[in-house]
């Protein structure tokens, strides 16, 4: 299931736009192979991430993957449940699984993500 | 603690048990504070549980019997090579004047540890077909470290800024973290169809930022690199170091040598290879073998024979260090030593052996199985279970489970990464043909089991102490530890 | 050696007690292959690079006469039986009660593998986690994990685990730290940007304002040996502190840690990692290994720790269990980018020393701890009262001290061997300005008469 109004990384990483600033999470496609996951390490509020570049790492029992910034900017929220209950990450992947909150810096880069047709036929790839 | 739980040690523990006699001091009695400061010490014992040497025996002993170990059964782990460890190897470590050997001993009083080291590494040189050996390194990962810091200093001499090291993408997953921590960068290559490193495909990448290539071979599908002498020249030819992962070492013992294969470089796993016992995660030894013109890297100290003494020689100025404290894992030493003994010549016999046994073994279960590279294997050979994923939908994990129900360990599962439910199996040479058939009929039965209740083989192990645990909850709530009551001191 | 140059591939078969398959079982099982000869299943291999003779190894003895070289072998040891033994320096001779050998022993434990089926596996696990409790408990910290190579090589990863922590890229070694764990340090840490700066120990332990004056905003770790590499007491706490305000984790390694039986142990004093050897816990001397890396730190490291962890679980009936965690960060899943390459540890060595320390015990073990302090007392009072011997650091030691000797130390052991002893360590090889220094150890294991008696000899000496 891959929300219309979501944006999307070729990392599997989602983006939405919310009063200007981009909240970030995995896919479920992504959740669905790490099966459960049992960490997910982020950076601190207040520091900068990097589009395209690696802002934390999500753990399961079998893998550690790193994630991808779908755009530059500063964290301004970090999702606290996720210490607790990791788990989220694979029940609810768009909502309160959420990772990061971001003020983006370049407007451009949002644009420049997949949209949801285009991600379905890169998955589409990737299992076909 | 839960009914039906097993106790922990912190669980028999009653204040005022003594599980050991402490000498008592026959000196004179001062107070202690007059010798330390009172700010230094605690204010009590350390917490640690408080247990008579009877609960003790029974409680460890009652553990051993809730553990799994090739003198209880068979241990078809691929890659580890579980063969039979021999008892007088063990009464051979166990010599106290090997056993209650201080490290810093001078060498006059170290002359039989000293030879024993010497004829060992003489006699791992000529298995090996290299010119010199290091025992220094604890396990086979930190021989693959030691390997490529010895390469690294090689270079650096030569002022050759060589950056990267190839690895293919069958390679065991110490290959590339020991790359990492020597600060190289890893290139991956990819397997061919006949499951042999893609010659091609590593001709593209080997240019001289290269300073290395890490076979294994056989390689971790468990067949001999057909095309051994296209890569050596290939590797050789843009001036890099070939280097060998040991791991697999077993399959070829007096039928080929990796420096005859043109290896510059070794480490051998003593505790595949070499029997030495496992220890249910180690200890083991990995030492490293080189050609000459490695040797002036070796980590220091080196044996040295003048007439018919020996000592340590720490003057070795291109020497890339230490990588462990004194010299290795001695008593694992004395064990292979020993085995080697008891084996000489005959050695090629347990090449001969384990191929053998492995061959055949695949011939009783490749119909039932898929089998991604049909060939003929060496000492241990891959299967897929996605045959029985795709149509009973039951996983090669799954499988291995319920094979802990008839009484084995399972084989190793999911490795190599390039092949999808992988199941790899590797009988060795101690094994009987009964042993062998009777695995067969039981890993063949687990099958048949996927088809007519695969519910019981999904919620395997059914017979065993604990059915299948929680690794997710272990992973999401970290209890590494019992808990301590007490503050720390 | 001989040597023989026959130029055929296969050899005749010779019975072997450890090769089960007769002549029968190879002719049943080549026929079900359909291969003719053992030869064929090696077609693979080219035959350039085919060996065609024999190995050159020694012929076959009799297990008789293979056990008579061998004991002849290690009777040209100095062993901790023959010679007593007051050697120290990273490696000590403690008494091992009988048990824990017995038990560790036992076949189920040492021929086991590593603990991946867990559900067979319940022994291992959980004496796995039972030591790591007890490392915990002897140590103070929080979190262990379930062995490492040995001290020096803990130390090295315990570096490293600092420099990814803080993510800073320089650290701190006292020059009272272990001579060869120091090497270990910069060998592992050579390529990884991580610089490596000694300070100066002052009187054996490491002087606090040095420490501060050395440090700076690229320090990740300042590194201390507690007790030292002399036997000196170091002040954690102020070290811990000193390290803290300038945003730097002190890592606390240990060469004897049955020290912490009787000492305030670096967890209660502000130490972030400690890392440290096992061996004196039950395990026997070795020539050097194989030996037991520690490691243990605060939980919130825990993910940055190497080496395999074993943690509590429940099965599908709710049952405790144990099983190998957080695995994903190690070489097998996360390889190149794992927090090590380690795979194989020293298991057994680690459920030897959880023997050692469960059959000692809170009491037992402070006891051993306490009995070595006293005899290290008397000794020290007794040498340094023989004419030219000195103690060379006026601080209090644990169990070991070091003497300025009237006469080059290495001379001094040779003449004490010859008279059944084992000397200290000669310091000149490992620090140039203590050319006449001697390091000697002291445990439980010797007696008040093997001390008057070095006494004795050294008398004679001076």
């Amino acid at each position: 299931m891959y929300p219309e109004d979501l944006r999307y990384t070729r990392e599997h990483e989602w983006a939405r736009l919310e009063d200007g600033r981009v909240r970030v999470g995995i896919t479920q496609f992504a959740a669905e192979r790490l099966s459960d996951v049992v960490f997910v390490e982020l950076p601190a509020p207040g520091s900068t991430i990097t589009h395209l570049e690696t802002f934390g790492v999500v753990e399961s029992v079998k893998a550690v993957s790193d994630l991808y910034a779908p755009v530059s900017g500063k964290v301004v929220e970090v999702n606290p449940a996720l210490t607790e209950r990791p788990e989220l990450v694979n029940q609810d992947p768009y909502g309160a699984g959420w990772m990061l909150l971001v003020e983006p810096t370049d407007p451009a880069e949002f644009a420049g993500l997949l949209s949801a047709e285009a991600y379905r036929a890169l998955i589409g790839q990737e299992t076909g | 603690m839960a009914e039906g739980d097993f106790p922990l040690l912190i669980e028999r523990s009653a204040p005022g048990r003594v599980g050991a006699a402490v000498p008592a001091s026959d000196v004179p009695d001062v107070p202690l504070e007059d010798i330390l400061p009172a700010a230094v010490l605690r204010r009590a014992g350390p917490p640690l549980p408080e247990v008579s040497e009877p609960d003790l025996v029974r409680h460890y002993t009652q553990l051993s019997q809730r553990n799994y170990g090739v003198d209880v059964g068979f241990y078809p782990l691929g890659s580890c090579t579980m063969k039979y460890n021999p008892k007088i190897n063990e009464d051979a470590a166990r010599l106290e004047g090997f056993a209650r050997l201080h490290p810093y001993a001078p060498d006059a009083q170290a002359q039989g540890a000293l030879r024993l080291l010497h004829d060992l590494e003489r006699m791992l040189a000529e298995v090996a077909g290299m010119d010199a050996v290091t025992f220094q390194p604890a396990a086979g990962a930190h021989g693959e470290l030691t390997a490529l810091l010895m390469i690294r200093a090689y270079f650096a001499e030569r002022r050759e800024a060589r950056t990267h090291v190839v690895v293919p993408d069958s390679a065991h997953g110490t290959n590339p973290a020991s790359a990492a921590m020597c600060g190289y960068k890893v290139l991956h290559v990819p397997s061919d169809a006949r499951g042999n490193i893609d010659v091609d495909a590593l001709r593209r990448v080997a240019d001289e930022r290269v300073a290395a290539l890490m076979l294994t071979n056989p390689n971790t599908l468990g067949l001999f690199e057909e095309r051994i002498t296209e890569v050596e020249e290939i590797v050789h030819g843009i001036g890099a170091q070939l280097y060998l992962d040991g791991a697999n070492f077993n399959a070829v013992l007096g039928i080929t040598r990796p420096g005859d294969q043109g290896f510059d470089v070794m480490h051998m796993n003593l505790h595949k290879t070499f029997s030495t016992p496992h220890g249910g995660g180690g200890p083991g030894a990995g030492p490293v073998a080189v050609k000459a013109h490695l040797a002036p890297y070796l980590p220091v100290p080196v044996v040295v024979r003048e007439g018919d003494a020996f000592r340590w020689d720490y003057d070795r100025p291109r020497s890339i260090g230490k990588i462990r404290s004194f010299y290795g894992n001695f008593g694992v030493l004395v064990r292979a030593y020993t085995y080697l003994r008891t084996f000489g010549p005959l050695l090629r016999q347990v090449a001969e052996a384990a191929v053998l046994n492995a061959n055949y073994l695949l011939a009783l279960l490749r119909d039932t199985f898929d089998l991604p590279f049909d060939r003929r294997c060496m000492h241990e050979f891959v299967l897929a279970g996605t045959r029985q994923k795709r149509e009973y939908g039951v996983s090669t994990r799954d499988m291995a489970k319920r094979l802990l129900d008839y009484g084995y360990h399972a084989p190793t599962i999911y490795f190599p990464l390039i092949v999808d439910e992988a199941l790899m199996i590797e009988p060795t040479e101690t094994e009987s043909r009964e042993t062998i058939e009777e695995f067969a009929r039981a890993l063949l039965a687990v099958a048949e089991e996927c088809r007519t209740d695969p519910d019981l083989v999904r919620a395997a192990p059914h017979r065993t102490v604990v059915s299948r645990l929680d690794e997710v909850s272990a992973a999401r709530r970290l209890d590494l530890r019992w808990p301590q009551a007490d503050p720390p001191g | 050696m001989t040597r023989q140059t026959a130029p055929q591939v296969t050899t005749a078969w010779t019975p072997h007690k450890y090769l089960p398959l007769t002549p029968d079982d190879r002719a049943h099982m080549l026929r079900r292959l359909g291969v003719a000869a053992v030869e064929d299943l090696f077609a693979d291999i080219p035959q350039s690079v085919r060996l065609l003779r024999e190995l050159n190894l020694p012929s076959v003895p009799s297990d008789a006469d293979l056990l008579r070289e061998l004991r002849e072998l290690s009777r040209q040891n100095g062993d901790a039986d023959r010679l007593t033994c007051f050697l120290g320096a990273g490696a000590y001779d403690h008494f091992i009660p009988s048990v824990v050998w017995h038990l560790a022993g036992r076949a189920e434990f040492y021929t086991a593998y590593t603990p991946y089926q867990a559900e067979i596996m319940q022994g291992e696990l959980q004496a796995a986690y039972e030591y790591q409790s007890m490392l915990c408990a002897l140590t103070g910290m929080e979190v262990a994990n379930a062995s490492m190579y040995d001290g020096a090589s803990a130390t090295a990863e315990a570096a490293v685990m600092a420099r990814d922590l803080t993510r800073r890229d320089q650290v701190l070694l006292s020059t009272a730290l272990h001579p060869e764990y120091r090497q270990v340090v910069r060998t592992y840490t050579r390529h990884l940007d991580l610089e490596i700066a000694e300070v100066a120990h002052r009187g054996g332990v490491t002087a606090v304002e040095t420490v501060r004056a050395a440090l700076s905003e690229h320090t990740a770790a300042v590194i201390v040996q507690h007790p030292t590499f002399f036997g000196g007491l170091e002040d954690i706490a102020q070290l811990a502190q000193a390290a803290h305000a300038a945003g730097a984790l002190l890592v606390v390694a240990v060469a004897d840690p049955v020290a912490y039986g009787l000492l305030r142990p670096p967890g209660a004093l502000g130490a972030d990692i400690v890392a440290g050897e096992g061996q004196p816990l039950g395990n026997p001397l070795n020539f050097g290994g194989p030996y037991l890396g520690m490691l243990a730190t605060r939980q919130a490291f825990v993910r940055r720790m190497p080496g395999r962890l074993v943690g509590r679980t429940v099965d599908t009936r709710g049952r405790r269990g144990f099983v190998l965690t957080l695995q994903t960060r190690e070489q097998h899943i996360r390889r190149e980018r794992a927090t090590s390459n380690i795979c194989t540890n020293e298991a057994l060595n680690a459920l030897a020393a959880g023997v050692y320390m469960a059959a000692l015990g809170r009491v037992g073990l402070r006891q051993v701890a306490e009995v070595c302090v006293r005899k290290a007392h008397y000794a020290r009072s007794r040498l340094e009262a023989i004419p030219g011997f000195r103690v060379a650091f006026p601080g209090a030691t644990f169990h070991e001290f070091v003497l300025r000797c009237p006469r080059p130390p290495e001379e001094i052991n040779a003449r004490l061997a010859a008279a059944g002893v084992l000397g200290g360590l000669a310091l000149g090889r490992f620090y140039p300005e203590l050319r006449d220094g001697w390091l000697l150890c002291v445990t439980e294991n010797r007696t008040r008469v093997e001390i008057d008696r070095l006494a004795d000899l050294l008398g004679e000496m001076a």
